[in-house]
């Protein structure tokens, strides 16, 4: 019993916080729903009640995901995550450390890079219909060409950054089995 | 049509002295200092779209301001929205229907001063073959050489079927749009 004990304390402190655990998978659900969402409304063809009304909830999703990276990124830096797996060799940390900062860069870059593209395009952002946000730049056609662009291929990078997370964190789980996964799961003692 | 400018400078240069003792004297427009534009809400998001060619034609004399006429003919299928495929759309049938109606104009029908600078103007409005009557005021100031004319108009959308079938619902596009201009013109 003891050692039982011994080890679910050792496992509950192996594990990120519960906020951070949260905002994982919070800000992860919105990302993959946004993206698909942006490749459903960019495909409907001309003009719709219905196109438009998933454009506002895609923009919506967007600055959803921009407040809670913000968030994130402040727990980050009060909250040191628990250590990697003793186990894994140096270049799986550091590949491990450079995919997470890129995410991290992503989860920002990639709301903003639509952001600014809206703005460009003399769309402002009215977050869930009710408040309008910050028009920090002017009407530019030229502009919203690039910028288009640019959100465009951001998201696919973001795409296969995260694609590349969710295989390493199930090599973690299924081949290595070294608990680097269940770091980020909600503990299933409680 | 390319007739009217020339043959309107040979008319003002027979007419000049004629204008000089007439009331009301027809200006110029520069379309480069003009601007036509339409500010809508969609899903609450305010967005102004310019028309991209209309035609002003203003009779002011700043002497005799209640003798000015002005006329305003605005190309439908001109409106600019940033995205060529929502400029296409909104040309179809169910906004401006472009193909059958495709000008909008105003004419006035009363011009009244309204203290320094400011006119009351009263006329109708056609958009899309509907007609009515609107109200305005209307500023006035002189700008480098020429008479800057502005003011801004809000219309209902739907008393001119401007967004027919689905596009009706006021929740998805609001039925108050503000119309707005800025006409520069001079001799």
């Amino acid at each position: 019993m003891r050692d039982q004990q011994h080890q679910e304390q050792e496992q509950d402190q192996e594990r990120y916080t519960t906020t951070a655990i949260v905002l994982h998978w919070l800000i992860a659900v919105l990302i993959v729903g946004t993206f698909t969402l942006g490749l459903v409304m960019t495909d409907i063809p001309g003009f719709s009640p219905t196109k438009l009304r998933y454009f506002s909830w895609h923009k919506w999703a967007g600055v959803t995901v921009l407040l809670l990276a913000a968030l994130r990124l402040l727990w980050r830096l009060k909250k040191r995550p628990p250590a990697l797996p003793a186990s894994m060799p140096a270049w799986q940390r550091g590949a491990a450390h450079g995919l997470h900062h890129l995410l991290y860069l992503l989860i920002f870059a990639v709301p903003l890079s639509g952001y600014f593209y809206t703005l460009a395009t003399g769309f402002p952002v009215v977050y869930f219909g009710l408040f309008q946000l910050p028009v920090l730049i002017a009407k530019d056609p030229a502009l919203a060409e690039t910028l288009k662009g640019v959100h465009y291929w951001l998201n696919m990078l973001l795409a296969a950054l995260v694609a590349v997370h969710v295989l390493a964190a199930l090599k973690h789980q299924l081949i290595d089995r070294d608990g680097a996964m269940r770091r980020m799961l909600p503990s299933r003692s409680h | 049509m390319k007739l009217r400018p020339a043959l309107a400078a040979t008319l003002s240069t027979a007419l000049l002295g004629a204008a000089l003792v007439a009331s009301a004297a027809p200006l110029k427009t520069d379309v480069a200092h003009s601007s036509v534009s339409a500010v809508f809400k969609q899903m609450n998001v305010p967005v102004e779209s310019n028309f991209k060619r209309f035609n002003a034609q203003i009779d002011y004399d700043a002497a005799h301001p209640e003798k000015a006429t002005a006329r305003v003919d605005i190309d439908t299928a001109s409106f600019d929205m940033g995205q060529a495929d929502y400029d296409k759309e909104i040309a179809k049938k169910e906004w401006f229907n472009s193909a059958q109606f495709p000008k909008a104009t105003f004419v006035s029908s009363s011009i009244k001063p309204a203290g320094s600078g400011k006119l009351n103007v009263t006329g109708k409005l056609t958009i899309k073959g509907k007609t009515a009557d609107v109200s305005f005021p209307l500023s006035v100031k002189p700008e480098g050489g020429k008479q800057v004319f502005e003011g801004q108009l809000p219309i209902k959308r739907l008393a001119f079927n401007v967004g027919e079938g689905e596009w009706q619902d006021t929740g998805m596009v609001a039925d108050e749009v503000v119309i707005k201009f800025r006409v520069a013109a001079g001799q």
